[in-house]
């Protein structure tokens, strides 16, 4: 079983986590002037790499607190974990 | 229909040998008519039925590994048409009517075994969802039927009806018609027939590029070279996203890993397809004996063809509460695909906004089943320029009108 670092509480097995998807998908600042395509795009449209991607992770069997990860989705690996708040670390930063 | 399996032989005996090759190696020549990308059983079913039906065989099926080595090597063959909506019940009941003569109509064994699947309810809710998704079946011409827990007893001696265990079997829908083929056979029969009609197979040649001119598709370019594409249409699974990028399409889609496993060789026990949304394990029995199972996706994205152990392990306890009798069974080997998950757990083909390009996308944990339906619907669509009747709902456009599909939690199984 994958461990996850935890912010707050270090690294605990990855069934206390619950995934949460992308990370940095902010909500819209003029709902009211969005169009149904800018709509869509909101609601259903995210990234889906094969690599390095920035998600939520929520500590739900633990702190139950949500902090964010780069994780490279071919190989599981976590490259960051970061508070929310705080900036994505540029690849360069993670891989470094 | 198998034979049964006699006792004096040993497992799998019964089964057809081992083709010899029943398709060419090719080169890629420099420009096809059509080029799809992806040799699974979405692909070949589509150059199949676009030589068959549309006299289109000037057409290359391009595999970036081995033909039908992706998520058509690593599914658990459940076919089934047991939808709630309309719109999902019309394309996999074309497919299951597709199923029934395939083996005829490919003139190769497939091993389609008509065995039926129990969707088992575990509560109140289930019981009501269940009951109403056989009257949706009906009224949609599907056979299904609801079972008490003891007529599920008599189709499956081996489920554990007891009271007494967590997630009680409260009852299920059963479809007779749906079962088990054998995927390999299904590959090879249509990598075999679109061969002898002209459609050049190319393995180990993956698309790195789509090339367009303004808003029309004009090549891709791979591993092997540039080739050019009257129409390029695109088969490639959980994959999709990626290659769909090459073109500048971005997609509503999120690719999980789905684990599955099979067990070591057993005489006969398990005489249907069992599945159970709320517990979330389905199992069948091989043809050669392995008793194969699902589970649900992982929750995060991936790539990786492999999971997490967790999952696994709500699987097999799931199936041990169900199934006591396989508690001495030993477990062979475990694998993931990876499946696109689209928001509404509805799959997407049809057009694009690049003209020439066509998307086949977002099957989820489903796409097995939907082999022949797709592949028929998918190259009327690029035959035609516009898509079949059965996959005119399942647009890219649904996302921004929101004429969605919602078969989540709808279709006997989560994702």
């Amino acid at each position: 079983m994958q461990l996850i670092p935890c912010p707050w509480c270090g690294p605990r097995e990855e069934s206390e986590f619950h995934y949460g998807g992308q990370a940095h998908v902010a909500y819209p600042e003029d709902p009211a002037a969005l169009t149904d395509e800018e709509w869509a795009r909101y609601v259903f449209f995210r990234d889906n790499p094969s690599g390095p991607f920035a998600e939520r992770w929520s500590h739900s069997a633990g702190c139950r607190r949500w902090f964010n990860a780069v994780r490279d989705t071919r190989t599981h690996e976590l490259l960051s974990v970061y508070r929310v708040g705080e900036p994505m670390p540029a690849l360069g930063e993670v891989n470094s | 229909m198998t034979d049964p399996v006699s006792p004096a032989q040993p497992p799998g005996a019964h089964l057809p040998d081992h083709p010899d090759f029943l398709w060419d190696d090719p080169d890629p020549r420099a420009s096809y008519d059509v080029v799809i990308v992806g040799g699974g059983g979405h692909g070949l079913a589509t150059a199949y039925y676009l030589a068959k039906v549309h006299g289109i065989t000037n057409v290359a099926v391009l595999e970036k590994g081995w033909l039908a080595g992706g998520n058509m090597a690593r599914n658990t063959t459940i076919i089934r048409s047991n939808y709630l909506w309309d719109e999902s019940s019309g394309i996999y009941e074309h497919s299951l009517k597709l199923w029934e003569r395939l083996e005829e109509d490919l003139d190769y064994p497939i091993l389609f075994d008509q065995r039926g699947v129990l969707n088992l309810a575990h509560s109140l809710q289930d019981v009501r969802d269940s009951v109403r998704r056989v009257n949706a079946n009906r009224l949609n011409g599907v056979d299904a039927e609801w079972l008490d827990p003891q007529q599920v007893k008599e189709v499956c001696p081996i489920v554990n009806i007891s009271p007494d265990v967590r997630y009680p079997v409260m009852g299920a829908t059963f479809q007779p018609r749906a079962g088990i083929a054998k995927h390999d056979y299904v590959a090879w029969g249509y990598a075999r027939a679109a061969h002898e009609m002209g459609v050049d197979l190319i393995q180990n040649c993956e698309v790195t590029g789509i090339e367009r001119a303004g808003d029309r598709v004009t090549a891709v370019r791979t591993t092997r070279g540039r080739i050019a594409a009257g129409r390029v249409a695109l088969c490639a699974a959980g994959h999709s996203s990626v290659v769909a990028a090459m073109a500048g399409l971005r997609l509503p889609l999120a690719s999980h890993p789905l684990q599955a496993l099979v067990s070591e060789l057993l005489e006969p026990v398990h005489p249907t397809v069992v599945m159970s949304n709320a517990v979330h394990v389905y199992v069948s029995q091989a043809h050669k004996g392995e008793l194969v199972m699902g589970a649900g996706i992982d929750s995060y994205n991936g790539y990786g063809q492999r999971g997490s152990f967790h999952i696994i392990e709500e699987q097999m306890s799931a199936a041990l509460e169900l199934f006591p009798v396989f508690a001495r069974a030993h477990l062979l080997r475990t694998w993931a695909g990876i499946v696109d998950v689209s928001p509404d757990a509805s799959p997407i083909v049809g057009l694009t906004p690049v003209d020439g390009l066509y998307l086949n996308c977002g099957w989820g944990t489903g796409g097995f089943k939907a082999t022949p339906g797709v592949g028929d619907c998918f190259a009327h669509t690029i035959a035609h320029d516009k898509p079949h009747r059965f996959n005119e709902p399942f647009t890219l456009e649904r996302f921004t009108t929101g004429a969605l599909v919602d078969e989540h939690g709808a279709a006997a199984v989560a994702h």
